[in-house]
This record gives structure tokens, sequence and C-alpha cells, in this order.
């Protein structure tokens, strides 16, 4: 009983940090249509601007966290202006092709930065365990998850309540209509890929806490918040939380009890079960969750 | 009604007189009939070049060194893989991140059929006339099979399907022990036996000595061709207009009767068909595979190959395999001259292999913004110029 629940809380941390991913995924793809294949590589340069305040500067570890997502949010933006602002009105599939070649160069640098060794973000959990009915819990899985929910949840409230979060959303129902309404379109872009890469910064030092550390083959990590947005759904905050959550938990327990039960199917299985529930979800409801079943107009 | 719209009602061309395809003397742009028009030399000159190319590339091997001519040949490999991702991403409009699973898939298929056991090692070791086919085929069923779940949907979901096959593959490639020799371990490839010749052999023709590799390269450039020919043939096809419309505007075609489900799978089926192929050879070249080899960022050279050289060209899909395979060549040339270190380390400000890969990831990025049509269509801009030179137009 407590192995179960020591994996399913672990899950929960992962599926924090995948939720956290996911809705990155998601305010781009709301706001221009894209898949924005470059959050790996912002995920990683994010944890790695982390551990620059935190470790190598000796800032707080909320205070690095913090100028870590200010200065994500601004390369966000600044890759938005020079690499995806040109390829608006292209075929969606040439700006997510654009940011294919930004992954490869954002990947590249923050290889280069990072180097060979391990990561931290000299974060106050470190290896704390706090008991719970007989189970031994790590507190950084818990930590994950509510930081992951809490800067979710600010997301969403900024959407919901704020001025520049309506005119977000404006632009993601319809850009020519926002634009005879007088908002700025192309900043609207620029806002969204500043939030989303400033989550993917945040969810990069979450990766970084407790005992794990991030190196730069850490980054594939992120592409698992691909299946999470199948899952939920492309266009579905809440979809990207729950299917967060889900996945993370499914891979926990994977990695927990397979090597117990299907040996057979190999060492790290874990790593592919979030593609695999995403062939399932393909099969079974394509549009996923909680996402808006398309519907074609002639 | 102007003569370019005009529906011809029998949808089987019917084979024009000679007269008909002759087009007038000096006058190369100026079409008689349908078919001449759409013709795979539709003028002259460039049935000249063609010519002049092939001649050049069957000469090549007797003017360049050993390592040069492997490369040369894997540009050839290149270039069909390039080929079948253009046909899938270029001319039918679908992005797919999985070139690379169906290479390995490719390799694999070859090395168990034509490759030799040993210790723990399925081999088969029959000929190339069956496992070469068979390299093709395996991977486009099992195209076959994935296509239906990319295709319910629309837009960039089959980017993010390939993305995790790429993935699974890694997984499945590393713990199938038994055909692919397992991680980190690898295993040797198909053997090369063509009907009984050695094509990965040295041989006297007239007393002229050829090496293996110029062996290998001309039985590369025979299999390129005759694929590049066969993908130039099936886009000028019924198949080639549907991947098309699909790509421009997927209601419409549905509307005019095209199935968008039957296109988007041929499409998808075809191009792993090129892709198996490309991993049948590049294994041979390369001499022994592993599981790693077949992952993410080689599906991303492919993708700059036919973004770096020009969507929707067969001829911008091989330009792009030219300058993808022959740039590390030259970035190792230029390390003289540049702040890099040339071996794998962390001295310098970048390596050779990180130098060429960011230029691999700027190349996709400016080419998409600046020039969508790659050097295909730089080739376009300075062909224009001249034709009109010393007019502007």
């Amino acid at each position: 009983m407590a192995e179960v629940v020591e994996s399913i809380v672990r899950g929960m941390g992962l599926g924090g940090v995948y939720a956290l991913l996911g809705v990155a995924f998601v305010i781009i793809y709301r706001a221009t249509g894209v898949i924005n294949f470059a959050q790996p590589a912002l995920m990683i340069l994010g944890a790695y601007v982390t551990s620059w305040f935190g470790v190598s500067n000796g800032l707080p570890f909320f205070l690095a966290v913090l100028l870590g997502m200010a200065v994500m949010a601004i390369v966000g933006m600044v890759v938005e202006r020079l690499a995806l602002r040109p390829m608006v009105g292209r075929p969606a599939f040439s700006a997510a092709t654009v940011t294919v070649g930004v992954f490869i160069v954002l990947l590249i640098v923050a290889g280069r930065l990072i180097g060979s060794e391990l990561l931290t973000v000299n974060d106050p959990w470190g290896l704390e365990t706090v008991e719970l009915g007989g189970a031994t819990i790590f507190v950084v899985d818990l930590a994950k998850l509510v930081i992951a929910l809490v800067a979710i949840g600010l997301v969403g409230l900024f959407l919901a309540r704020s001025r520049v979060g309506l005119a977000m959303r404006a632009t993601a129902f319809d850009q020519e209509t926002s634009l005879a309404q007088g908002i700025n379109v192309g900043r609207m872009f620029g806002l969204s890929w500043a939030i989303s890469a400033a989550l993917a910064s945040l969810a990069g030092a979450l990766v970084a806490s407790g005992a794990s550390g991030v190196e730069t083959t850490t980054a594939l990590v992120a592409l698992k918040a691909l299946p999470v947005i199948i899952l939920g759904g492309l266009d579905s905050i809440k979809g990207s939380v729950v299917a967060g959550l889900i996945i993370g938990i499914a891979e926990s327990l994977t990695r927990t009890y397979q090597p117990l039960y299907a040996p057979w199917l190999g060492a790290n299985f874990d790593i592919i079960v979030p593609y695999l529930i995403m062939i399932i979800v393909l099969m079974v409801r394509p549009y996923g969750l909680y996402g808006t079943k398309e519907v074609v107009r002639v | 009604m102007s003569t370019t719209d005009t529906v011809r009602p029998d949808p089987a061309p019917a084979r024009p007189s000679r007269a008909a395809t002759r087009s007038l003397r000096g006058r190369p742009a100026l079409y008689t009939s349908y078919a001449s028009e759409l013709a795979i030399f539709n003028t002259g000159t460039k049935k000249f070049w063609v010519g002049a190319l092939v001649v050049a590339v069957l000469l090549l091997p007797f003017a360049l060194q050993r390592d040069m001519v492997a490369l040369v040949a894997t540009v050839f490999v290149f270039a069909i893989g390039g080929i079948g991702l253009n046909l899938l991403t270029g001319y039918a409009g679908q992005v797919s991140l999985g070139q690379a699973f169906f290479l390995g898939v490719g390799a694999y298929t070859a090395a168990v059929f034509g490759g030799e056991s040993s210790r723990g090692v399925i081999g088969l070791g029959w000929d190339m006339a069956i496992w070469l086919p068979l390299a093709g085929l395996v991977p486009a069923l099992i195209a076959l099979v994935l296509a239906p779940l990319a295709a319910r949907v629309r837009g960039l979901y089959l980017a993010i399907l390939t993305l995790g096959l790429v993935f699974i593959g890694e997984h499945i490639f590393k713990e199938a022990d038994a055909i692919t020799g397992g991680a980190g371990v690898g295993r040797a490839p198909a053997e090369p036996i063509f009907l009984g010749f050695n094509l990965f052999d040295r041989y006297e023709v007239f007393g002229y000595r050829i090496d293996r590799f110029t062996t290998f390269y001309y039985a590369c450039f025979v299999i390129f061709v005759v694929m590049a020919v066969l993908a130039r043939n099936l886009v000028r096809s019924r198949f080639g207009r549907s991947f098309a419309a699909v790509r421009d505007r997927d209601v419409a075609a549905e509307v005019m009767g095209v199935s968008l489900l039957r296109t988007k799978t041929i499409a998808f089926a075809i191009s792993s068909f090129y892709a198996g192929i490309a991993g049948a050879l590049l294994s041979i070249i390369i001499g022994r595979i592993s599981p790693e080899t077949w992952n993410f960022f080689l599906s991303v050279e492919f993708l700059a190959v036919i973004f770096i050289g020009g969507l929707a060209s067969i001829s911008g899909a091989i330009a792009g395999a030219v300058f993808v395979v022959m740039l590390p060549k030259l970035v190792n040339n230029l390390t003289g001259f540049l702040p890099v270190s040339s071996g794998v380390g962390q001295g310098g400000i970048l390596n050779v292999f990180e130098l060429q890969t960011i230029i691999f990831g700027l190349l996709i990025v400016l080419f998409l913004i600046l020039e969508p049509r790659g050097l295909y269509g730089l080739w376009i801009r300075v062909r224009n110029y001249f034709k009109a030179w010393p007019f502007s137009y």
C-alpha cells in the first residue's frame, strides 16, 4: 500500500511539471495555431538561468526562479519577434518547422552553457521526506505539484480576469476581428510566447530540483508534454492539468511495477508510456479529453 | 474561356504524335500539347544538363579520394530519404518527424533478411534482390497501419505522432536484441550481394581497378536514379495532384472527390518506403549500426534536407541532400579559420558537431522565412534573372 502511495505522489510531482509544460504549449497553440517544438530547449535554458542566479550568484531559490522566468520571458519574446513573426499568415506546418530549427539552435546553446556537469538549482527541499500513513513521501514532489498548480492558476486567472488576458483570448478566438477592435495582435503573440517561455523556465527549475538535477539530454523530458496536450486537448488549459497528472501518474506507476510484472518490456519502459497513451488517445478520441472537436465548414 | 482552364474530358492522356511533342524551333517555352508541358524533360536545356550531370557523376569516382566517394554515396542515400520525405511534407503537406524511425526499420529489415547471423543476432543472408524491396515494404506497411491515426485529424498531429514514434522506436530497437544487437552493441548491416555480385567489393574492369566504395557508389547511384525518376513520375500523376490538392486546401480537395484519408495514407506509406530503402543503404555505408543511430536528430537532418533544398521539388531534395551531407566536411575544412575546436571536446566557442548543428537550425529558420522554396527557389531566381538578361524583366 505504502508503495502505491509513494509511486502516485511521485507521479503527481512529475505530472505537475508535465501540466506546466502542457499549458505552455497550449497558450502558444491557442494564440498562434503553432505547436512550439522549441519548448524543450526553452525549459533547459530556463533551468540553466535559474541555476546561474541560484547557485553561481547565491540568490535565494524563489528569487532565482522568478528571475529565471523573467529572463526566459524576454528570450521567448525575442524568439517570437525574430523567427515566428515573419511566419504570420504562412501555413502552420512551416511555422512549426521554424520552431524545430529554433529548438536545435537553442539546444546547442544550452548544451554549451551547461557543459557536461549536472545542473542543480539549490532548492530548499533536497531529499527531505515526510511520513504519511506509513508511506515515505519526498517533499520535492509535493512542492512540484503545488507550485505548478499555483502557477497555472495564476495564468488562468490572468487570462480570465485581466484586460490583457481578455485581449489574448480574443486574439486566440479570431485574429482579424481582434485587430479590427484595436487589439495589437502582434503584441499578443509576443506575450503568449513570453508567458509560455516563463512557464517552461519554471518547469525546468522544478525538474532540476530535488535529487535529480538537469543535463542537456533532460530537454527531451519536455517533449512528453506533447502526449499531454494530445490527451488533454490541444486548446484546453484544464485538459493539460488533468492529462499532465494522468500521464505523470501512469509513468510513475509503470516505473514502479513494470520491472516486477512485465520485465519483458525492457529497461526504462516508463519513458515511452506517455507516447503509447498518446497513440491510444489518437485512436479513440483524437481531439482529447477537453479539446474542441473541430468543425469543418465548406 | 482561357486555354489553361480547358477541362480535358478524357482522364487518360492520349499519347501525342511526334510532331505535337516537338516544340517549335527557338521557342522552348511554347508548348503545343498538354503532354509535352508535363514531360519530365519539358525543355531541351533540361535534358542536356541532366545528361551532363549524369556523365559527371559517373566519372566522379575517378577524380576523388576514397572517403569523398563514400561521402557522395551518402549524398545519394540522403537524397532518396529526402525525396521520400518531400513527397509527404512538400507535396502532401504533412510534416513528419519520424523519418529516422523508418530509416531504422528499413536498416534492420535489411539486416535481418540480408545479414549474417552471429552471436544471438538473427540474419537470413538472402540476396539483395529480395532484401532491398523488403527494406522498403516493411516500413511502408507500418506506415499503412499508423496513418489512419494521424489522418483522422488535421494539422500537426502527424508531426506529434511521428515524434512519439521515434522515441518508441528507439526503445524497441534498444530492447530487441535478437534483431538489433541491443543498446550500445549494435550489429553488422546487410550484405549487399545482388544476384551473386558483391556490390561492396573491388573489381577489375578493362584493366581499371575499382575499389569497394566506388562499386557501392555506382550501386547507390543507380538505385537513387530509379527512385528519383519514380518520384518525379508519381508527382506528375493523379496521385501527385491529389497530394498537392490536400496540401493546398483539404476541404476543397475533399469536395472535389479526393479522399483525404486515402491520400494521406498513400503519401505516408510511399514516404516510409523511400526512408526504408535509404536506411538500408545508409547502414551499409556506416558499416555497423547501433540502435542509437536512429534518433530525433537524424529526423531533423532530413527535415533540413527538404527545407534547405526546397519543398515540393525532387531536384530541391537532391540539392538539399548534397548540402546537408557536404556541410560537415566543409565545416571541418574551415576549422582552421573559425574559432571552433576540431575535436568533440569543450574547447573553443563551439566544436565542429555543434557548429554544423547550429548551422542546420539557423538555415532551416532562415530559408523558411526568407526563401520558402529553398535552394531550388534561389536557382529559380537566378534563372529568371538571366532569362531576360540584360533586362530586369
